[in-house]
């Protein structure tokens, strides 16, 4: 086994684990931060994207010459000057992804599959002229039958969006093109014989609408391109170095010609983990000899960036009167959207994982449709599948007349169960979270009628990956710090902590900044829950080579042998025979000395981050149903999670409060509305509805921390987790407050009304109510 | 020998085997071993595939060793958003 990097014993944790202000809060908080839209060159030409007034249509022809003609207009990019890509599928997140499908995504080719989809891009000295040219290009089209639903568009006769796409992972092999890309399978034990020795089976349907990540900035990039085919690339990203990649493969460049800088972001949720605008803003930067802005409107990003999947989920559960589970079956049916790759594998994964169950098969089916390509959405998959299996199991729960969170703890996964995707759980905290919530004042609150109490699980396995951090002291003492991961929940302040507290610098002294492809070796994006994981134990091995170069100097300085001389609490000192031959040296001493001791002091991190461990969550939530509007209102909220470590406690707290409230989004309003023409209604906040800070509570935080021993402070990663739970824990907690068992989402006012009108349950005026209501447990 | 289960639709390469045990001591040499045991099998564990070995799981690394009394699960990569 590859030894753990483990932090040197004379570390102290002074700033690790407290509350420090954060590096970019004031410019932030002042509006000097710079985001993607806030970029601009000297002679910049703004962007605008052509899209697809079709869900699906052939294209016959591209005309631009009118729109090349337009004054002002400086160039027009199309499917032609796009080499096309051979189909090659290479890592994307938690998907393969495949170039050709990217290059069509980027701009349409053969066809155009979803309304919104890119068919052709200008450049023009002003916005007012890049629209009218916009108007200019003629594209004819051959309007197609479209499909959006995912069970539709898994039928025989469904129209089918790609001639080339054959069913994967079916035996015999598939000979008719369709819309499923793929059918996976995982289990072990035998299912069938689970079920026969359960006392309770419960088995549902449910299903959920795509939603989307919601980040609050759009879309924006800004590049340019130099004569001798060099070219730089500003952009809102969750990873500069794979916009990189992408722009380097799609537009025919090496990948050291083209350098990316990450902007500061508002908001991606893994929804910008892709390329939309920047090979575009290259290719027509290239073309125009000018630098050039693209910045994506409101409506653009409902309609043609990449929401998550929508889903048909069928989940079987049976388990003893005793209340042991002893049967799990699930049949997941996502979204693609208009390319292969959907989220359905680790959403297959991760259905059972909080569980302990000895006969488990779970089947996934990736289906496109034509509706945007589906990006990552915080824990992709997860949110789904966990909706399903702990509405379930909640209802079991409830038939065993056995309190839901005790049932979950008879059943939990523990250090050494195995877990349904193969591999035994090192040590995890999903117990400690329920323990955490059973335990809180929260749980035991009386609630009122039409109120109710709803608890979820949930999981997400983490990962490590390429980091590369540099360690730089300054001649004053100070440390600058460049890591390569964009900060999009903390890791800035994260890392200077570790820092402080591995070099024995004042927190102060530290300053982070993320640094651009050219500045700092490979990093992988940000996501996965892996910045503050890997990123850390990048720090941490930087700041182990600069403690030993220190110690190399002052050996020398001091002319004692190196193993007489010890880093220690900032400071580098003679030890054992050598202790009374020179006095210590603190890091700013030796700075100022470094040029005479050998130059620039600096420490690198390399590493290919393993040993991610997986972090388990628990949420509590309280409500309450408005029988007369439908309106469920959040009333209380408790969130508990193993954070491993909370580095920074703030930054931790806030990912489960961001993820909760996603989580009340997804459950209570955010859907996706087609009309018959396949074209989105709701693109746009007013009518796509968010939570905003009225609708939510304070949501409390309780930080578990069960260490992750694979890293030297015990972090796990935090991000992805706190939406997995919320749309059970608040189907749970509307079941509880009002008998129906909701298995649709979102369990928006409508249709909770509907619901209740079908059986009689809502109120009259008076709001007391024919039926009063069920109380709360 | 190491105990070796592939997970998922790595199996419909193998005309359906699961589980083998092999002399494997490193990622690398698992996946030539694999590879040269189903031909098929190979081009997939290029890419795409991450490796748990007793319980940890370990993603885009040829190089992290397997003991010989290992459990070692060939899984799909996972990331996030």
């Amino acid at each position: 086994m590859a030894p753990t990097l483990t932090t040197d014993s004379e570390v102290g944790q002074t700033f690790v684990g407290t509350r420090t202000v954060r590096p970019d809060g004031a410019d932030k908080v002042t509006g000097r931060a710079r985001f993607g839209a806030d970029f601009n060159l000297p002679g910049q030409l703004i962007g605008r994207v052509l899209r697809s007034p079709h869900p699906h249509a052939r294209i016959i022809s591209i005309d631009t010459s009118r729109a090349e003609a337009l004054a002002g207009v400086k160039a027009v990019v199309t499917r032609d000057d796009f080499p096309d890509q051979s189909s090659e599928f290479v890592p994307a997140g938690e998907m393969m992804m495949n170039y050709k499908d990217v290059v069509r995504n980027v701009l349409a080719r053969e066809k155009v599959l979803y309304e919104g989809h890119a068919v052709a891009a200008v450049a023009a000295t002003s916005v007012a002229i890049a629209k009218r040219a916009l108007k200019l290009i003629d594209v004819k089209y051959e309007v197609l039958p479209h499909v959006i639903d995912v069970v539709e568009a898994m039928r025989p006769d469904a129209p089918v969006l790609h001639d080339d796409l054959f069913t994967a992972g079916v035996e015999p092999k598939a000979t008719t093109p369709s819309n499923i890309a793929k059918r996976i399978e995982i289990g072990h034990g035998d299912i069938e014989a689970g079920f026969a020795k359960a006392d309770v089976i419960v088995e549902r349907e449910f299903k959920t609408q795509p939603v989307h990540q919601g980040y609050i900035e759009p879309h924006a990039a800004l590049a340019s391109v130099s004569e001798d085919g060099s070219a730089e690339v500003w952009c809102t990203t969750q990873g500069h170095f794979i916009v990189r990649a992408h722009c380097a493969r799609l537009l025919g460049m090496d990948i050291g010609q083209l350098r990316v800088t990450a902007s500061e972001i508002g908001g991606g949720f893994g929804g910008k983990t892709v390329v939309y605008l920047e090979p575009l803003a290259v290719a027509l930067s290239k073309k125009a000899k000018r630098p050039v802005k693209m910045v994506m409107s409101r409506e653009e990003v409902f309609r043609a960036s990449g929401p998550t999947s929508g889903a048909t989920v069928r989940v079987k559960m049976g388990a003893t009167k005793e209340g042991k589970i002893v049967a799990a079956f699930a049949e997941l049916k996502y979204q693609a959207g208009a390319f292969q790759g959907s989220p359905v594998q680790p959403g297959v994964m991760c259905a059972y994982a909080p569980y302990d169950i000895e006969n488990v098969k779970v089947i996934g089916y990736d289906v496109v449709s034509n509706r945007p390509k589906v990006a990552a959405y915080r824990a992709p998959g997860a949110p789904i599948s966990e909706f399903a299996v702990e509405s379930v199991v909640d209802e079991i729960a409830k038939k065993l007349e056995i309190d839901p969170v005790e049932f979950r703890l008879q059943n939990a996964a523990r250090e050494g169960t195995k877990a349904a995707y193969g591999p035994k759980f090192g040590p995890i905290g999903l117990t400690d979270t329920l323990h955490a919530v059973e335990k809180t004042n929260h749980y035991t609150t009386p609630l009122d009628p039409w109120q109710g109490r709803g608890v979820a699980s949930g999981f997400w396995f983490n990962i490590g990956g390429e980091t590369c951090c540099s360690l730089t002291v300054n001649e004053d003492g100070t440390v600058s710090l460049m890591a390569g991961t964009p900060d999009i929940g903390g890791l800035r302040a994260s890392l200077a902590m570790v820092a402080a507290d591995e070099m024995g610098v004042p927190y102060e002294k530290v300053r982070p900044i993320i640094g651009d492809t050219g500045s700092v070796g490979f990093n992988f994006l940000t996501g996965g829950s892996r910045s503050t994981f890997s990123g850390t134990m990048a720090v941490v091995e930087a700041a182990r080579q600069i403690k030993a170069d220190l110690c190399r100097r002052a050996a020398k300085l001091w002319e004692v042998p190196v193993e007489q001389v010890q880093f220690e609490n900032g400071s580098v000192k003679p030890i054992g025979e050598a202790a009374e031959k020179a006095k210590p040296m603190t890091v700013a001493d030796m700075a100022k000395v470094a040029g005479k001791t050998g130059g620039p002091i600096g420490g690198y991190g390399r590493i290919n981050a393993q040993g991610a461990g997986p972090s388990f969550g628990t949420h509590l939530v309280d409500l309450q149903v408005d029988p007369e509007t439908g309106r469920v209102t959040i009333l209380r909220y408790t969130v508990a999670q193993d954070a491993g470590k909370a580095v920074h406690p703030s930054y931790v707290e806030g990912q489960y409060q961001g993820g909760a409230a996603q989580g009340v989004g997804w459950a209570l309003n955010e859907e996706y509305i087609y009309g018959p023409d396949g074209k989105m209604q709701n693109a746009g906040f007013l009518d796509y509805r968010m939570p905003v800070a009225s609708d939510l509570p304070m949501i409390d935080a309780i930080v578990v921390e069960v260490p992750n021993p694979r890293h030297p402070y015990g972090v796990r990663g935090v991000g992805e987790t706190p939406i997995v739970p919320p749309m059970a824990a608040i189907a749970n907690a509307i079941e509880n407050a009002t008998g129906v068992r909701f298995t649709e989402l979102p369990m928006s006012p409508p249709k909770v009304l509907k619901a209740l009108k079908e059986r009689g349950l809502n109120k009259p005026a008076n709001g007391k109510g024919t039926n009063g209501g069920p109380a709360g447990h | 020998m190491a105990r070796v289960v592939l997970v998922g639709n790595l199996t419909q390469l193998t005309d359906g085997v699961a589980e083998f045990d092999l002399p494997a001591s490193s990622v690398r040499e698992l996946f030539q071993l694999l590879g040269e045991r189903h031909p098929a099998l190979g081009p997939h564990l290029q890419e795409g595939v991450a490796v748990a070995i007793d319980g940890q799981i370990y993603q885009d690394t040829l190089l992290e060793p397997i003991e010989p009394d290992s459990e070692v699960f060939v899984i799909p990569q996972i990331a996030g958003g």
